[in-house]
């Protein structure tokens, strides 16, 4: 069992760059590199892809929730002229296993469905064509002949249902994927001596990353090799890409995945294993490159990208002195109709169950259901961001029956600067923090105490102005250890979550640096060329980025959990410090001084001390590359200049019970937002006022960057506070399935100006300190937003404890409040 | 299907193209011309990242029909600076951080351009009353307001220079 508090005896750490260093290039605003090819319209997106004798794919997806395929009819379609191949389930199944699937046992799912369908939009032809839309003029002429299955849609009824409403009977009597309990410290005890126990039922909905580019894959199958080339936008595929292999049954080196600019992902690309498999279906079928792009509609319904749906019961145990001592719920999750991650959403959710507060004890009671839903994916935040709105939440609730102040009861409740690193119930590390730091500098950026007068004056105008609170935390860098203790039965227990680079110094001077992971939207390159340029004194003009496919990949784990940043920062800069020996040793040569006698200045090695005497690192690649009889006659001084480096996870441990996860999740950010909305208490409108986002992430490569991620993350946080919501009706029908439907911000959603402010703790752990920052908006201003629109409307007592807050759901709160109102009067 | 013949001018070229009546703007620009910058986003007309300017208004090209262009004059974000020679508006999102994958972007800068240039003086509500056309899902835009008000100034400075 892991106990709670500051770690006396830390574990050790490998960070080689300290933080405390003066840097020249890290932490300026640094333009973007990748910037200027987006610009002119030359970014390299999926649909760019086009290779010589390329068909198109669609996809006729099931209309039905549940129902047994009980025919297809292909003739017409078939006929059609310009109609390359006809595939369904059965057709793919001779070639093809089910898809990866990181729940053990697993749940099996096909890229086209086999026998049955269990959601709509589900794959169950996919056609070949010569052009998009000849393939959905062919999906027109199919008819498929279902026979109808009862439909789960409601998460609660998914625990109950039998016989045919049974999604996977072959992995038993009915609908509940996992059902786990764990203890994490003395719950029970803390209940029993507990003051006071707040309770809340709390629900979050539904909603996705919905990037504005759709997946896609473009796959071209060599007959004569046997090796499939697959363009996807996915990330990943040098971690576990080898699971496409697997699904199409050839062996891994039989598959090059190369990668694609992605136009946002959030989380819904992490692993495209969907389109890259029926494209590379298509493919061999076809005997032709075959593309296949989703449109929105597919994306919509069938990407296995919608994010956490849950149900929460939970409790908060409270000493007499206001100090949180423990917290346990039993929580509800939609995962639809599959189950990829398994329970990753709540293991993720684990390495910062507790917040930023002393709270000794976790007790979680998990219920994952199936549902003829969609099945859940990765969206920003992996279910962590649902674990902050649920403490925040009961962190308000105990607020508010205690009469406590919302301010002093969290500053009263934080693990302090002097306590780290700290262990949390569950055995994750918090490496560093400044909690109270973080809260007085939102205080203060806000003028929290002028807008609490300002709110007085308000109320006496009738108007409904309130200020939100959210301290939360934005875990960084996983190391998906946690996995050992989420499946029932061990599955694949990894231990590796590496991040590689190659840099390559040409004859002239230039430097290549090769990423294993690809750009998200995030600045992989800026990072990287910030890092290199750092490293050796170089201009960041003289470096440019690529990155590797699978043929030519190193270990890569890819952007997901707000790692990237961490990672390559480590790799590039263990890949620049075997650079720099070599370099040192040849410059020694010419300059006929010891290697401890240089340095780097000004993209030149130079003998310390002696400003005339040095030659530039141009001359002695030169040297490297060409001039090999000039150079000592030692065989390790090979030609070039070069060097590979694979950084791993800075600091985990492993598991050691279901009681005690280890070291997981430690890079750990902070977080603390301050909305003040104003609510159109006739029309369910909330407005902004002002907003203020202080953010931790440690040392920043380039705080324009962060900045940048912090307003994205905080809209896209305001829209899953606000407007967004995937609704299945009770008979499995997904209400919105076109962006007309399924709302985003706009601007005018959105606050005028998030004003930012930056608390640097750096980490002990990361080369430079480091921190994670990608994640981070979208897990604080939900919670942040419920606590100011409650707060705005405290003169009606409206509680809230459901998101989305849509016009029409608090309008329906506001009557409610005010028929109670009226009838105390 | 009936072909029909489409003379239209993309980015002052002229292009004759043998087209089904059914091809969409926004697939005649990507793939019969080639100019892959214009992007798909929503498909029906909700997110304008397929927004290029058709006789000078911003449109959405995945809700048009190619031969809906002809005899008109198209332009796309290939029609701005180059990679050495940005366009004021372009080096406005580049210094102001105005994108993060670059996806919604051309659509972004053919909405501006359309706006800068009925006002050239743009001002913060204005740029933000206009950029509610269209949907970005990395920024927040509010980087993309200040993108749009530094090529203001840029475009100011330019025309001041003799």
């Amino acid at each position: 069992m892991a106990e709670a508090g500051k770690i006396l005896s830390p574990p050790a750490g490998r960070q080689k760059e300290r933080p405390d260093q003066r840097l020249s290039v890290i932490g300026t605003r640094m333009l973007r590199k990748e910037d200027p090819r987006f610009l002119i319209g030359r970014g390299r997106f999926i649909d760019d892809i086009s290779l010589p004798n390329m068909a198109h794919a669609a996809v006729l997806r099931s209309p039905h929730a549940h129902a047994r395929i009980k025919s297809i009819n292909k003739s017409a379609a078939l006929a059609l002229p310009g109609v390359v191949a006809v595939i369904t389930g059965e057709d793919a199944a001779k070639e093809t296993g089910p898809l990866p699937c990181f729940a053990n046992p697993p749940v099996e799912q096909r890229c086209i469905a086999l026998g049955k369908v269990r959601h709509v939009g589900e794959p169950v032809v996919l056609v070949v064509a010569d052009s998009r839309y000849i393939a959905e003029d062919a999906i027109g002429l199919i008819t498929v002949e279902y026979d109808p299955l009862p439909a789960v849609s409601d998460m609660m009824d998914a625990i109950s249902s039998r016989g045919d409403a049974v999604l996977h009977p072959e992995r038993g009597p009915d609908n509940v994927a996992e059902h786990r309990n764990y203890t994490f410290g003395p719950v029970e005890q803390e209940f029993a001596q507990a003051a006071h126990v707040i309770k809340r039922r709390l629900r979050w909905a539904r909603s996705g990353g919905q990037p504005i580019e759709t997946a896609g894959a473009v796959t071209s199958f060599d007959e004569g090799s046997g090796k499939f080339t697959i363009y996807v936008n996915g990330s990943m595929y040098n971690y576990i890409g080898f699971t496409i292999a697997a699904a199409l049954k050839v062996a891994s080196h039989h598959v090059n995945l190369v990668p694609m600019d992605a136009g946002g992902s959030f989380g819904s690309k992490l692993f495209l294993h969907k389109v890259a498999v029926l494209s590379a279906v298509g493919a061999r079928a076809a005997g032709r490159p075959v593309k296949y792009i989703e449109d929105r509609i597919d994306n919509i319904t069938a990407c296995d990208n919608h994010g956490s749906d849950r149900i929460y019961d939970v409790e908060l145990a409270v000493d007499a002195s206001h100090r949180m001592t423990a917290l346990r719920y039993k929580v509800v999750d939609d995962y639809g109709a599959y189950f990829q991650y398994g329970l990753g959403t709540h293991g993720n959710g684990f390495s910062q169950t507790v917040g930023p507060y002393k709270i000794r004890a976790v007790g979680a009671e998990i219920y994952a259901v199936f549902t003829n839903k969609c099945q859940q994916g990765a969206c920003r935040g992996f279910g962590s961001e649902v674990t902050n709105f649920m403490i925040e939440r009961i962190v308000d609730a105990a607020v508010d029956e205690l009469g406590l102040d919302p301010i002093a009861f969290r500053r009263d409740n934080f693990i302090q600067p002097d306590e780290f690193p700290y262990q949390i119930p569950t055995g994750n590390l918090y490496d560093s923090g400044n909690y109270p730091g973080a809260l007085d500098m939102a205080l203060q950026m806000l003028d929290y105490d002028g807008w609490r007068e300002k709110q007085q004056l308000a109320r006496t105008q009738g108007r409904y102005v309130g200020i939100g609170v959210a301290s939360c935390q934005e875990k960084s860098v996983f190391s998906a250890t946690e996995f050992w203790m989420l499946n029932r039965v061990p599955g694949f227990a990894l231990t590796s979550s590496p991040e590689s680079a190659s840099v390559k110094i040409d004859a002239t001077g230039k430097a290549v640096i090769s990423l294993h992971a690809p750009c998200w939207g995030n600045s992989p390159e800026t990072v990287a060329a910030m890092v290199l340029a750092e490293q050796l004194t170089m201009d960041p003009a003289d470096i440019s980025v690529t990155y590797s496919d699978t043929d030519h990949g190193l270990p890569g784990t890819g952007p997901g959990g707000s790692r990237y940043t961490v990672m390559i920062t480590g790799a590039v800069a263990g890949a620049c410090m075997i650079i720099k020996e070599k370099l040192k040793r040849i410059a020694g040569h010419m300059l006929e001084a010891g290697p401890h006698d240089l340095e780097f200045r000004g993209g030149k090695i130079g003998v310390k001390g002696a400003s005339g005497l040095e030659v530039s690192i141009a001359e002695v690649a030169t040297q490297a590359h060409f001039f090999r009889l000039s150079l000592p006659d030692d065989p390790d001084l090979t030609s070039g200049l070069d060097a590979n480096y694979t950084y791993d996870h800075p600091l985990a441990t492993l598991p050691k019970s279901d009681s005690d996860f280890g070291i997981f999740y430690p890079i750990m950010g902070h977080m603390c937002h301050m909305p003040v909305v104003e609510v159109d208490a006739k029309t369910g409108q909330v407005s902004f006022l002002d907003y203020v986002a202080v953010h931790d992430c440690g040392t920043m490569i380039n705080p324009m960057t962060v900045d940048g991620h912090v307003r994205g993350g905080t809209a896209q946080g305001i829209g899953t506070a606000l407007l967004e919501q995937f609704q299945y009706d009770k008979n499995g029908q997904l209400l919105q399935t076109s962006l007309q439907d399924y709302l985003m911000p706009r601007i005018g959603n959105l606050p005028p100006q998030v004003r930012i402010g930056h608390l640097v703790t750096p980490s002990p752990y990361t080369e430079y300190g480091v921190k994670g920052a990608g994640e981070g908006g979208r897990m604080v201003a939900p919670p942040a937003l419920a606590c100011a629109i409650e707060d705005a409307l405290r003169p009606l007592g409206v509680r809230l404890d459901t998101l989305p807050v849509t016009p029409t759901r608090l309008r329906a709160l506001i009557r409610e409040a005010e028929a109670k109102k009226g009838a105390v009067r | 299907m009936s072909e029909l013949e489409v003379n239209a001018t993309v980015n002052g070229r002229a292009f004759r193209r043998r087209i089904e009546p059914r091809l969409l703007l926004s697939d005649f620009i990507r793939h019969e011309i080639g100019l892959t910058g214009t992007h798909v986003g929503c498909e029906n007309g909700v997110c304008g990242a397929c927004t290029v300017l058709l006789d000078g208004l911003a449109t959405r090209a995945c809700c048009t029909l190619a031969v809906q262009a002809d005899g008109r004059n198209i332009e796309t974000v290939e029609s701005l600076g180059r990679l050495n020679n940005l366009s004021p508006l372009q080096r406005g999102f580049w210094e102001k951080h105005g994108l993060q994958c670059g996806y919604c972007t051309p659509g972004m800068l053919m909405l501006m351009t359309e706006l800068l240039r009925e006002n050239p003086n743009a001002d913060r509500e204005t740029i933000r009353t206009r950029l509610n056309d269209n949907i970005c899902r990395c920024t927040g835009y509010e980087d993309i307001v200040s993108s749009v008000e530094r090529a203001v100034e840029l475009m100011r400075t330019e025309r001041a220079a003799p």
